[in-house]
């Protein structure tokens, strides 16, 4: 599903990863500063790795030996941010079809209906992003990303910036995401109780390196 | 003081009509040019920046005289566009409103690319991630975030090129009917021994029109901050 090899100097700091997995969820575990959402802005293809490969899904994204990088726009994943980055001209149900605007797909009631009510956003669609809450801009941020139909979905703490209550308010519907939306996900987070409940499989990433790989187990 | 006589209706209509076309044709180059400017490193952008500006610290006449050099029938770019399409600059209302697209141009571009840079970069990303090809980006978040400062940009613009009078009078003259706008008729009429009542009525025109662009400009920046905060 995902195979990611690559190297990237940023500064000071020196990035070299590797790891290979079928896992439907994939937790990308580590303290801040560990190099996480570096590696996945390239996989997303916002950064672009100094040397190495990146497939997905099949798909060569990146090789620099073969001089490949396919640009973000092209890669189809969809990639929930921390800070959810609605875009605050449109409304929610507008966030919610630009995806699917720019890839020009036809419209989809049926899963656009099932996605809606999977996040539970429907009362919100006429709203405005600067009149939700943070939990509210997170479900209408990870909906956004689903209905692009991508094959891949990057969450790179998207709980990271909300308080214990509504941490809790937004697991279970990332549950049901990994359960029911049938995309694989990478999932990134510096907090182990959350990979347990999410993650079929880590990638535990220190200063850089990637130092254990395996089942939910190496968390402990 | 009496009613605007039909000679002063003239003058403000060409002002007027110089103005907005000046402004319309100057806007697709301000915002293309403000993007560059807020997004693009490259080899000369300061000199770029600088040239941009020129006009704001020349003195006018000194601009004019490069227009007639430059646009007269036998200026270098002058004499082309005349021969082969037949567009001609010297001595015509088209002259005017290049001169006055030409002054504007750095109050034009200066509020768009102010809105273009306050824009969050992260939000263009998060386009790239839903698939939006970079013109798909800039046209569906760049531009719509960055539209009130766009508009501000054409108000300021417009009331500068409303307002232009040395750069004109140098490169198209003062005909009245032709390129005699507000700005050069009040000079004219300054000069005559019974003009200071028609003067003053188009100084009190200039005032309101200058008075409501820069209201205007301030509305459209008040905007531009509710939208970035999406409300």
């Amino acid at each position: 599903m995902l195979r990611v090899d690559v190297e990237k100097q940023l500064g000071e700091f020196s990035l070299h990863a590797s790891f290979a997995s079928e896992g439907r969820a994939i937790g990308l575990f580590g303290a801040s500063g560990a190099g996480k959402t570096s590696l996945v802005n390239m996989i997303a293809g916002l950064l672009r790795p100094d040397r190495g490969t990146i497939v997905i899904d099949g798909e060569t994204v990146d090789d620099t030996a073969a001089g490949i990088h396919v640009p973000a726009w092209r890669r189809r994943i969809g990639y929930v941010f921390q800070d959810a980055r609605l875009f605050p001209h449109l409304n929610v149900a507008q966030n919610l079809d630009y995806g699917r605007r720019m890839n020009r797909l036809p419209a989809d009631p049926v899963q656009h209906r099932r996605i809606v009510e999977l996040l539970d956003i429907g009362a919100l669609l006429d709203r405005r992003p600067g009149k939700l809450s943070g939990g509210e801009r997170q479900r209408v941020a990870l909906g956004r990303a689903l209905l692009s139909k991508p094959r891949l979905l990057l969450l790179d703490e998207p709980l990271g910036a909300l308080d214990e209550g509504r941490k809790l308010e937004i697991l279970p519907y990332l549950v049901r995401l990994r359960d029911e939306a049938n995309v694989p996900m990478v999932y990134v987070s510096h907090d182990a109780a959350e990979l347990r409940q999410l993650a079929t499989q880590i990638v535990m990433l220190k200063q850089g390196r990637v130092t254990s790989f395996g089942g939910v187990k190496v968390l402990t | 003081m009496s009613e605007i006589s039909s000679a002063e209706w003239t003058a403000i209509l060409l002002s007027l009509r110089v103005a907005i076309i000046a402004t319309l044709v100057a806007t697709p180059f301000g915002i293309a040019l403000a993007w560059l400017l807020a997004r693009r490193d490259f080899w000369g952008k300061s000199l770029l920046d600088a040239v941009v500006h020129l006009p704001l610290v020349l003195p006018p006449v000194v601009t004019g005289y490069l227009l007639l050099l430059t646009f007269g029938r036998r200026g270098l770019v002058g004499g082309f566009l005349a021969d082969y399409l037949g567009i001609v600059f010297s001595f015509r209302w088209t002259g005017a409103a290049l001169a006055c697209g030409v002054m504007s141009f750095p109050l034009l571009v200066r509020p768009m690319r102010l809105s273009i840079e306050a824009i969050d970069r992260r939000l263009e990303q998060a386009a790239e991630t839903l698939g939006a090809a970079p013109w798909q980006v800039f046209f569906t978040v760049t531009l719509p975030l960055a539209l009130p400062g766009v508009l501000a940009g054409m108000v300021l613009g417009f009331a500068k090129a409303i307002g232009e009078f040395g750069a004109t009078i140098t490169f198209v003259s003062n005909i009245p009917g032709e390129t005699q706008t507000i700005s050069s008729a009040i000079y004219s009429l300054i000069q005559t021994p019974d003009g200071d009542a028609a003067a003053g009525r188009l100084v009190i025109v200039s005032i309101v029109l200058a008075l409501g662009a820069l209201i205007a400009a301030e509305w459209f920046a008040r905007r531009a901050t509710a939208r970035l905060h999406g409300n």
